[in-house]
């Protein structure tokens, strides 16, 4: 599947293969063409996605060929075992999570699981958690923090569902003792966005040592078409609703609410999938270090300050009116 | 410091008016349309006499109907919102925000204070509506986390009421990191071992109910509220059938496991202190519960 921006590229590059084809089969020597037009599509890549609207990023974290949370966890573990169930309910297959290997040492996996076909889609709930999902990754959580192993989150969802078993199971409740419990975990945690990262949903897995995003993935209290319908009353404003929400990675970062980006390939990273996979496994590998060089009680205070410091407010003191971040 | 009602279309919209209730003006039950004198309703705690139907009320009535002789500290009031993101949708969020101080006399959709319950020191944070539809944004989620730290530092229980549609759209990203930042300092007064009563009030969904709403040693609710984590209108449309009666009410979600109880709005300080008062230090209890029962013997009808 293409998506509009991305058709010039790849009409470009039809031409290259056409043009490399030719001049195999006619003997006929066209390095010079072939190396001006590889030249001229570098270029517009460059251009198309140095200059992407919040948009066409989020349409990039729904590329129906990018790689979702198994596609990393077994692109970049030796080894991986899933393990199964909330010890309560059921086994939500929107929620994956288990042991896994990373050079050597052992890492607990834990994140939202979407379908690529219709079949697996439906089986996946479309990346969207029950609560039995949220406390299958808090049980997984609390088993690495008793053995001792740091734990990964890859976010990837366009919310918690919201079903009607959804709520007679708490939703809310679910959410809610996922984000208390894990400001007392005692091991290091790191959270990926690697898609989308819609609302409490995403939250419900994402308090971590490190919050990290893909450069084309998004963040937010809510989906562009959502906020379109709610404050527009149609679908029709996604677009500027992704702008006034400012929900890419760049956004967040520069907003202090994510710790960092990571770059993806050129293209997307369904454009590279293997060196995307590369990519991450190197940055988590890195920040398991960093984290670890922490003392434990300090992790989680340092975890605690960073979140309550997040946001801006005015106020009025003495008659002064002082904007100023949280401190 | 009492309040006018002015009854229209079942919304109530009480401003600061003289010392005495107005004579002459009545209240309808949106439930069962008996109509009360307002003196009535208001001493009935905005509950109908009829049928019990518990009226959506602010932080005022709350404060009122709380403290004792309506007597309290409010802490942080000076807190108003930013702008960070630069939101514009239909108009801009400053704009909107000067608006809704304009017209409801508040800073932004929640109020904290610190008071005495039948002598019981106790902190509370309370969630207007009609600001904002209740909508949690940084105002709200700091000034929650202070009161929450106020109430660590102070050693005093932690009582919030909350009432919202979840969080405020217009601070996006801000927003949501507020329910992870509520719920950290609530760790802390976990670990301190306060005593945090939840109380959930009509309505209370979406990011709310995800984090603090739920994060009770005690979830109550008022009889009837709308307790929710997805609006019930969005469930409808995923799941394309019509919802169960009852479904979403305290009730209901007493009986599915994430409510302690159900309170009538006119038990509720007295239950309150009682359920403190139970989890004071040995010895202290017993003097306090003699206290309570003086003072309510001589309140109560
Ligand atoms: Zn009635």
């Amino acid at each position: 599947m293409l998506l509009d921006f991305e058709q010039p590229i790849a009409a470009l590059e039809g031409k290259l293969q056409e043009m490399k084809k030719l001049a195999e089969e006619s003997q006929v020597d066209v390095s010079e063409a072939v190396k001006a037009l590889e030249d001229k599509i570098k270029t517009l890549k460059k251009e198309t996605y140095a200059n992407l609207t919040r948009w066409q990023r989020v349409q990039l974290s729904r590329h129906p060929d990018r790689p979702y949370t198994l596609d990393y966890i077994q692109g970049m573990a030796e080894k991986f075992i899933e393990l199964h169930g909330d010890r309560n309910v059921s086994d939500d297959k929107a929620m994956v999570g288990g042991f896994g290997e990373l050079d050597g040492r052992t890492v607990m996996f834990i994140g939202q699981q979407k379908g690529r076909n219709t079949k697996q889609r439906q089986l996946r709930n479309f990346g969207m958690a029950n609560p039995e999902g949220y406390r299958k990754a808090l049980r997984l959580m609390r088993m690495a923090e008793k053995f001792g192993k740091p734990i990964v989150t890859l976010i990837d969802t366009p919310g918690a569902f919201p079903g009607l078993e959804a709520e007679e199971r708490g939703q809310g409740e679910a959410i809610a003792r996922n984000l208390k419990e894990m400001f007392s975990l005692t091991v290091p945690v790191i959270c990926i966005v690697i898609g989308e990262g819609a609302s409490g949903g995403a939250l419900g897995i994402a308090i971590g040592d490190r919050v990290l995003m893909l450069e084309n993935s998004w963040y937010s209290v809510i989906s562009p078409e959502n906020c379109s319908t709610i404050l527009w009353r149609t679908w029709a404003y996604k677009e500027q609703a992704a702008e006034a929400l400012k929900l890419t990675a760049t956004d967040m970062l520069k907003h202090k609410l994510v710790d960092g980006i990571i770059k993806e390939p050129l293209g997307g990273a369904h454009t590279d999938p293997e060196k995307m996979i590369k990519t991450l496994k190197k940055k988590i590998l890195e920040t398991i270090d960093e984290l670890e060089a922490i003392d434990p009680e300090e992790r989680i205070s340092q975890r605690i300050d960073k979140f309550s410091n997040m946001g801006v407010v005015n106020e009025l003191a003495g008659g002064i009116e002082n904007n100023y971040t949280i401190i | 410091m009492s309040w006018f009602k002015r009854v229209e279309k079942g919304i109530i919209t009480p401003t600061e008016g003289k010392k005495e209730t107005p004579e002459g003006l009545w209240y309808k039950c949106p439930s069962c349309k008996t109509v009360t004198n307002t003196a009535e309703h208001r001493k009935n705690m905005y509950t109908c006499p009829s049928c019990n139907h518990h009226d959506r009320i602010d932080s005022a009535e709350y404060f009122e109907i709380l403290f004792d002789d309506n007597k309290f500290e409010e802490l942080d009031p000076n807190l108003t919102s930013a702008d960070p993101l630069e939101f514009v949708d239909t108009q801009a969020y400053p704009s909107r925000i000067a608006l809704t101080q304009r017209k409801t006399h508040l800073k932004d959709a929640v109020r904290s204070a610190h008071g005495k319950m039948n002598g019981v020191d106790l902190v509370v944070s309370c969630m207007d509506f009609k600001f904002i539809g209740g909508s949690m944004g940084s105002v709200v989620g700091e000034k929650i986390a202070r009161a929450i730290d106020y109430a660590r530092t102070h050693k005093i229980p932690f009582l919030m009421i909350s009432k919202s549609g979840g969080a405020r759209m217009m601070e996006a990203g801000f927003s949501l990191m507020q329910m992870a930042k509520t719920s950290a300092k609530l760790a802390l007064l976990a670990n301190a071992k306060i005593p945090y009563i939840s109380l959930l009030t009509d309505p209370t969904t979406g990011g709310v109910t995800a984090s603090y709403a739920m994060l009770g040693d005690f979830n109550i609710s008022e009889p009837g509220a709308l307790i929710g984590f997805a609006g019930p209108r969005v469930i409808k449309e995923t799941i394309g059938k019509d919802l169960p009666k009852g479904f979403q009410s305290a009730e209901f979600v007493l009986e599915h496991g994430f409510l302690d109880f159900i309170v009538d709005r006119k038990q509720l300080k007295q239950q309150l202190t009682d359920l403190l008062t139970m989890l004071q230090p040995e010895g202290t209890a017993e003097m306090a519960a003699i206290e309570t029962v003086a003072k309510s013997t001589k309140k109560v009808k």
